[in-house]
C-alpha cells in the first residue's frame, strides 16, 4: 500500500452541517481565523491581539492579516520574546477587562509559560472562589513536517488537558476554525486554542456573519453504522478521507471529532460506540498517558458489554519527533493507517484499494507548501 | 510635605498594628491546629504595605506573592474574610480554597496574592496594561521580594513594562532572605537591587522601608511620577521579617541570621518609630495608642470567633467555580 496524499492541488472541501440559512462559502482555514479576529474585535474593543509577530510582514501565515491596520497599534501589537511573562499579562490584562488573544508560532514555544498557566490562568477561578472571570485565549500552532523536529512539532494536548480548568479546543476544519476562535474569545475562561498547522491550507464551508460553537463537547463530523473513529485536529481529515474509501466498500464509520476536548465529555462517543460496537481513536501524538488512551479507557469502562471487537488506537510512535527527511516518512499516520486498523478491527479480509494518487513528498501537507516553516 | 499630616501618619500606624496584631494573635493561635495552611507571617514588615494602603485608592490594584497578610490588610483588605481563609471556611475571601497564601479583596483592589515566587509581578503588569488601553484611571502595585528578582520572569515583566510604558509601581521589599538562604549566596555581595534595575531603563531607588516617613516621600514620588509620565517606577524598600519564614514562631535558634542583625532591625521596629514621632509631636499619647489596640484586639477577637463559627465548604461545593 502506497502512502499517497488527497491534498495536492485538489482543495479538500468538508461537508458540515451547518445552518442553511446563514450564508456560507468554502474559505480557507487561516481565512477563517482572521476572520474571526476581525469580527470579535469589532464586535467587542476589549478584545486584543499580541504576540510575537502578529504585526509582521508575515502576519502569522496571513491569520492576523489587516488586524494592527484596521485596530491599531494599541489593540494589536508585537512583544518581547517573553513567553511566561506574556502569559502573565495575558491573566492580569483579562482580570481587568480586556479579552486578550495572545498568538504563539509554535506550541513549544510556549512551554516557558507553564508556572503562568498552570499555577495561574488553570487555578484563578477556583482558588479565589470564583470572584473574577479570566477571559483570555490562547492560539498555539502545532507544527509538522519540513523538519520541524522535535522543538517545532509537539502536539501537547493531553500535557494540557491533565490540568483542570483550562479549556482546550482543537478545529479541524475551517468551520470549527471561526465558530471555536469566537466562542474562546467571548468565554471567561482561559482557552487553550490548538491550530495544527498542516490545516492552515485546508477548506470547509464557513458563514460570513460571526457565529460561535459551544466549548462543550465534541462534534459528530459523520454519521456511520460500521466503526466508531475518534479524530483530533488534522487526523480527523485523514479520517475523512479514509471513510470515502470505505464507504465504497461499504463501511461506515462514524466520525467523530475531538474539537472540544476540555471540558471532556465523552457523551456522543458513548452512545456512537454502543451503535458501531466497534472504537479506532487517532491521536495526533504520542499514545502513552494520552487523550486517546483516556477516550479509550473510559469508553471500554462506559460500553464495556457492547463492544465487539478490541479497541485501537492510533498514534505516533513514543520518541521525540526526528527531524531527518528519513525517518519522519513512516512517522505520521494517514488514511492508509486508518484504513489497516479498521480493516483489522472489523475482520475485513478483501482488499481494498485506492486510486494511484502522483505521489508527492511525505513532509508536506500539499503542494503549496513550503519550507522552512 | 504635605502629605505627611497628622491623619494620615495616624492612619497609618492604625495599619500597621492592626497588621502586627493580627499577626501575633495568627501566631498565638496557631499552635491549635484550626489554621491548617502554611503561614508566612508580615511581623516586622508592616510599614510599607501601610503607607501603600493610605495613598491608594480602593480602585487602584495591588497583587503580592506568598508573604501577603500585611499587603492584604494594608490595602484594606476584609479582617473577617482573611481569618476566616486561615480557617479554610467558606466565609473566607477565597472561599477557603486559597488560604493564606491565595487572599483576594476585589472590593478594595487587592486582586490577588499568589505562592509561586514572582508569579504574580506579570500578573500586575497585565492588569496595568488593561487600564492603560481602557482608558482606567488607576495604578497598579506589583508587590515582590528580593529573591523575585532573581526569577527570570521578573526581568520579562520589568522590561515588557519599561518598553510598553505601563503605569505600574514595582515595590520590592528587600528582607535579605529567602527561607534561609541570605543574600550572599544568591545575589553578587556589591550590587544593589535597584542599582541592577536602574540599568534596564527604569526610575529606581532605595529607601529604609522600616522609616514611615522615608516609605511615604518614596512612594509619593514615584506615584505621581507614573501618574504623570505613564511609565514604571521600581522601589527597593530594605526591611525585615522577626519570625520565621513560614510559621507561626521565631526561629533565631537556627542561627542563620546574625543575633546582631535581628537586634538592629527590632531597634528600628516600623511601629516604635513612628509611635514615639507621633508622641514626640503631641499627635497621640500613650492613651490614644492603647485605645487604638484596644479596639484592634476587639477588632480582631471578633474576625477569630467569626472564623471559628463559620461553616467549612459543603462537599458539593468541590466542583464549584472551576470555570466562570
Amino acid at each position: 500500500m502506497q502512502k499517497n496524499h488527497l491534498f495536492q492541488k485538489k482543495k479538500i472541501s468538508i461537508k458540515i452541517y451547518i445552518n442553511k440559512t446563514m450564508k456560507s462559502r468554502n474559505l480557507k482555514f487561516t481565512k477563517a481565523i482572521n476572520e474571526a479576529m476581525i469580527l470579535s474585535m469589532k464586535k467587542e474593543r476589549k478584545v486584543i491581539c499580541y504576540g510575537l509577530g502578529v504585526d509582521d510582514p508575515k502576519r502569522i501565515f496571513n491569520t492576523t492579516n489587516n488586524l494592527k491596520e484596521i485596530f491599531g497599534s494599541k489593540r494589536v501589537f508585537d512583544v518581547p520574546a517573553s513567553e511566561n511573562a506574556l502569559t502573565g499579562i495575558g491573566i492580569g490584562s483579562s482580570l481587568n477587562g480586556l479579552r486578550p488573544v495572545m498568538v504563539h508560532q509554535r506550541l513549544d514555544f510556549f512551554l516557558y509559560a507553564m508556572d503562568q498557566l498552570i499555577n495561574g490562568a488553570a487555578k484563578w477561578s477556583y482558588i479565589f472562589g470564583g470572584t473574577s472571570s479570566l477571559p483570555l485565549t490562547i492560539r498555539l500552532i502545532i507544527g509538522r513536517g519540513w523538519g520541524q523536529g522535535p522543538t517545532h512539532s509537539q502536539s501537547l494536548q493531553s500535557l494540557f488537558l491533565h490540568i483542570p480548568g483550562l479549556k482546550i479546543v482543537m478545529p479541524s476544519n475551517s468551520y470549527q476554525a471561526k465558530g471555536l476562535l469566537n466562542a474562546a474569545i467571548f468565554d471567561n475562561n482561559p482557552v487553550l486554542y490548538l491550530e495544527h498547522r498542516w490545516l492552515h491550507n485546508t477548506y470547509s464551508h464557513v458563514p460570513k456573519k460571526f457565529y460561535k460553537l459551544a466549548l462543550d463537547q465534541p462534534q459528530i463530523i459523520k454519521k456511520g453504522k460500521d466503526i466508531t473513529i475518534v479524530g483530533m485536529g488534522y487526523m480527523t481529515n485523514e479520517s475523512i478521507i479514509a471513510d470515502k474509501i470505505l464507504r465504497s466498500h461499504g463501511i461506515q464509520s462514524e466520525i467523530i471529532d475531538m474539537c472540544v476536548m476540555s471540558p471532556l465529555n465523552l457523551t456522543k462517543v458513548f452512545n456512537s460506540v454502543k451503535k458501531t460496537r466497534n472504537l479506532l481513536v487517532l491521536d495526533t501524538s504520542t499514545s502513552i498517558c494520552s487523550l486517546s488512551s483516556e477516550i479509550l479507557s473510559q469508553t471500554y469502562r462506559s460500553c464495556f458489554g457492547y463492544l465487539k471487537s478490541k479497541p485501537e488506537i492510533l498514534a505516533l510512535p513514543h520518541v521525540p519527533q526526528p527531524t531527518s527527511f528519513g525517518l519522519t516518512k513512516n512517522f505520521y499516520n494517514d488514511y492508509t493507517d486508518i484504513i489497516k486498523k479498521v480493516k483489522k478491527i472489523l475482520k475485513i479480509n478483501k482488499t481494498i484499494k485506492f486510486k494511484n494518487n502522483k505521489r508527492i513528498f511525505h513532509d508536506v501537507p500539499d503542494s503549496n507548501f513550503k519550507g522552512p516553516f | 510635605m504635605k502629605n505627611i499630616n497628622k491623619n494620615n501618619l495616624k492612619k497609618i500606624l492604625y495599619k500597621m498594628l492592626l497588621i502586627r496584631e493580627t499577626d501575633l494573635q495568627i501566631s498565638k493561635r496557631y499552635s491549635e491546629n484550626e489554621m491548617r495552611c502554611p503561614t508566612h507571617l508580615s511581623i516586622g514588615q508592616e510599614c510599607v504595605p501601610s503607607v501603600v494602603g493610605t495613598f491608594t485608592k480602593k480602585k487602584d490594584l495591588c497583587v503580592s506573592s506568598h508573604r501577603s497578610h500585611a499587603h492584604y490588610l494594608g490595602k484594606g483588605g476584609s479582617l473577617k474574610k482573611f481569618i476566616s481563609e486561615l480557617y479554610g471556611k467558606s466565609t473566607g475571601c477565597s472561599k477557603g480554597r486559597g488560604g493564606s497564601m491565595h487572599l483576594t479583596d476585589p472590593s478594595v483592589g487587592f486582586v490577588g496574592s499568589t505562592a509561586i515566587v514572582s508569579n504574580s509581578i506579570p500578573v500586575g503588569v497585565g492588569l496595568s496594561l488593561s487600564s492603560k488601553i481602557l482608558g482606567k484611571k488607576q495604578v497598579t502595585i506589583i508587590y515582590l521580594g528580593d529573591a523575585s528578582i532573581e526569577e527570570g520572569v521578573f526581568f520579562e515583566s520589568l522590561n515588557f513594562a519599561i518598553v510598553k510604558k505601563i503605569p505600574v509601581i514595582f515595590v520590592c521589599e528587600n528582607n535579605f532572605y529567602s527561607v534561609y538562604s541570605p543574600l550572599s549566596v544568591r545575589q553578587p555581595v556589591n550590587r544593589k537591587i535597584y542599582k541592577m534595575v536602574k540599568a534596564c531603563h527604569i526610575k529606581s531607588y532605595k529607601k529604609n522601608g522600616n522609616h514611615t516617613h522615608e516609605v511615604i516621600s518614596a512612594f509619593l514620588k514615584a506615584k505621581n511620577f507614573v501618574e504623570k509620565n505613564k511609565k514604571p517606577v521600581f522601589l527597593e524598600f530594605q526591611t525585615y521579617r522577626w519570625f520565621e519564614h513560614c510559621g507561626p514562631n521565631l526561629d533565631d535558634h537556627l542561627k542563620y541570621r546574625n543575633p546582631k542583625e535581628l537586634l538592629y532591625w527590632k531597634k528600628n521596629d516600623p511601629i516604635k518609630i513612628l509611635e514615639n514621632y507621633l508622641i514626640k509631636k503631641k499627635w497621640i499619647n500613650s492613651n490614644s495608642v492603647q485605645n487604638m489596640r484596644n479596639s484592634i484586639t476587639n477588632k480582631i477577637d471578633l474576625a477569630f470567633k467569626y472564623a471559628k463559627k463559620s461553616p467549612f465548604p459543603k462537599k458539593e461545593d468541590l466542583y464549584k467555580n472551576l470555570y466562570k
